[in-house]
């Protein structure tokens, strides 16, 4: 038997997801932790699609990687009316994680993808991108701690996250938060949240493109920065346009 | 072909155009010059549909339809092309990619097949060969990166692609060096010179017109053309400015 708390906004892990999931769903939805072990030199790639059929709304993992190993974890999240993911990273000497993450819904749908990155040992790097993509009064969000312990000398971390709001009404929030414990360490973030490029929109226009084909063509651009670390093509083609598929559903 | 008359516009409550009027035939190139501020630029986008740019009072025919009954991207498909001043950087598209969807959407709305892939790439690569364009530029990100005066032949390696039958050119001539001036002016001369096409050059000098001959000059000025005559003006006006000839 499990015993845990239901979490509520008020703590800073949960403060931006849907109050009325987190009070009426049952109390197992918020334990579903899945363990993933990478090996000392191994690399394992996870993806996840355009998730309408997700098993769970809340999807929490915990990883460990061995020194020198690489764990690359890419999501798309378009379902609702509540969706997280939930990564705890830990990486040993010379480890490396990759993350690409993407969020795109209308409705009232709040998505987020929630990461905790422990640098543990020295010389470990983590990349995490993460696009929204966000109409009618739907919400993304990214929270993403990173963790450097002592002596995690010679880390390398780096988020970036940035939000295009379709329509007045949808939002986005981010909240990277560091905790750095060693002094050789380079960590970077950045975050950016706005409209869609309007300029850019008439250009496309006056070239002949639709107003549909043309935010189709800038959403595609912009989330694919998400995709960009997939080093195998057909992959990230796939990842693409599985999660564009969801664009057309409703936004606008 | 194109029918301005009596056109006003303003944006955000400011009036721009005031009354403008423009008759340009099928076979003819015509310029327009004018101070700045005068509203050249205005007019270049109240033609393309640009948002925010409202018409007030007046009408514009373009191949006898109702131009401002149009959305911007169907005023291109009916064969506007607009030149702009400052080409727009498109981050993470390229350039085939966007010419070749904007071709195949207009095609699409005139009725015509869209073009394979081969297709468009052997009609990119000729019209590049226009401009004296290196095809792995086209490659790149729409005008990402790109130079001022790249940014110009780029503009017109779009507009052999999409095969206008009216451009209206934004100072196209802004931002380029000597040889890329001739470049571009020869480039606009192969495209748009026919018997069945029109160019509405908008430019504040007349080093462009050396290689552009128009049939007509316009003066702008105040949101209005306030005089107009043959290529003797442009000339007139490079030497005695526009307050000497508007006088």
């Amino acid at each position: 038997m499990t015993l845990i708390a239901r979490p509520t906004n008020r703590e800073e892990d949960w403060r931006y997801a849907d109050a009325a999931f987190l009070s009426t769903a049952p109390i197992d939805t918020f334990d579903d932790w899945r363990t993933v072990t990478v090996a000392p030199g191994d690399v394992l790639r996870e993806t996840v699609q355009a998730d309408d059929a997700a098993p769970s709304a809340v999807a929490r993992c915990r990883v460990h990687v061995g020194a020198g190993g690489r764990y690359e974890y890419f999501a798309t999240i378009v379902s609702g009316p509540y969706r997280r993911i939930e990564l705890e990273v830990t990486l040993e000497e010379g480890a490396h994680f990759e993350f690409g993450g993407v969020t795109l819904g209308g409705d009232n749908k709040v998505q987020e993808f929630v990461t905790r990155v422990i640098h543990a040992q020295p010389g470990a790097t983590s990349n995490q991108v993460v696009r929204a993509v966000q109409w009618g009064k739907s919400t993304g969000n990214f929270l993403g701690r990173i963790e450097v312990v002592r002596d995690a000398q010679k880390t390398d971390a780096a988020q970036n996250f940035r939000a295009i709001l379709l329509e007045k009404g949808a939002s986005a929030n981010t909240k990277p938060e560091l905790e750095i414990f060693a002094d050789d360490v380079k960590c970077a973030h950045g975050a950016a949240i706005g409209a869609l490029d309007q300029t850019a929109a008439f250009y496309m226009a006056a070239r002949g493109l639709s107003p549909e084909k043309a935010r189709a063509l800038l959403v595609r651009a912009f989330i694919a920065d998400a995709f960009a670390a997939i080093d195998d093509e057909t992959q990230r083609e796939t990842m693409l346009e599985d999660a564009l598929a969801h664009l057309d559903e409703g936004a606008l | 072909m194109l029918i301005i008359d009596n056109l006003h516009a303003e944006i955000d409550g400011k009036k721009i155009l005031n009354g403008l009027s423009l008759t340009v035939n099928a076979g003819e190139v015509h310029a327009i010059m004018g101070p700045n501020g005068a509203g050249k630029s205005t007019l270049a986008y109240v033609l393309g549909g640009r948002p925010g740019y409202e018409v007030t009072e007046g009408s514009v025919m373009f191949a006898g339809q109702d131009l401002l009954a149009m959305e911007p991207h169907e005023r291109a498909a009916v064969g506007l092309f607009l030149g702009f001043q400052y080409p727009v950087e498109i981050p993470g598209v390229s350039n085939v990619q966007f010419l070749r969807e904007a071709l195949n959407a207009q095609r699409i709305q005139r009725g015509e097949e869209p073009l394979t892939g081969g297709e468009f790439l052997k009609l990119a690569k000729e019209k590049a060969a226009l401009l004296r364009m290196d095809m792995e530029m086209l490659k790149r990100q729409v005008n990402v990166g790109f130079s001022g005066g790249e940014k110009k032949r780029a503009e017109m390696v779009q507009m052999g692609i999409l095969n206008p039958s009216l451009a209206i050119l934004d100072e196209t001539d802004s931002g380029l060096d000597i040889d890329a001036l001739r470049v571009v002016g020869e480039g606009i001369n192969a495209i748009m010179r026919a018997p069945d096409k029109a160019v509405v050059l908008i430019t504040h000098y007349q080093r462009l017109l050396d290689y552009v001959k128009p049939d007509r000059v316009h003066i702008l000025a105040k949101g209005r053309i306030v005089k107009s005559g043959g290529p003797e003006l442009a000339l007139e006006l490079e030497r005695e400015g526009y307050d000497e000839v508007m006088a």
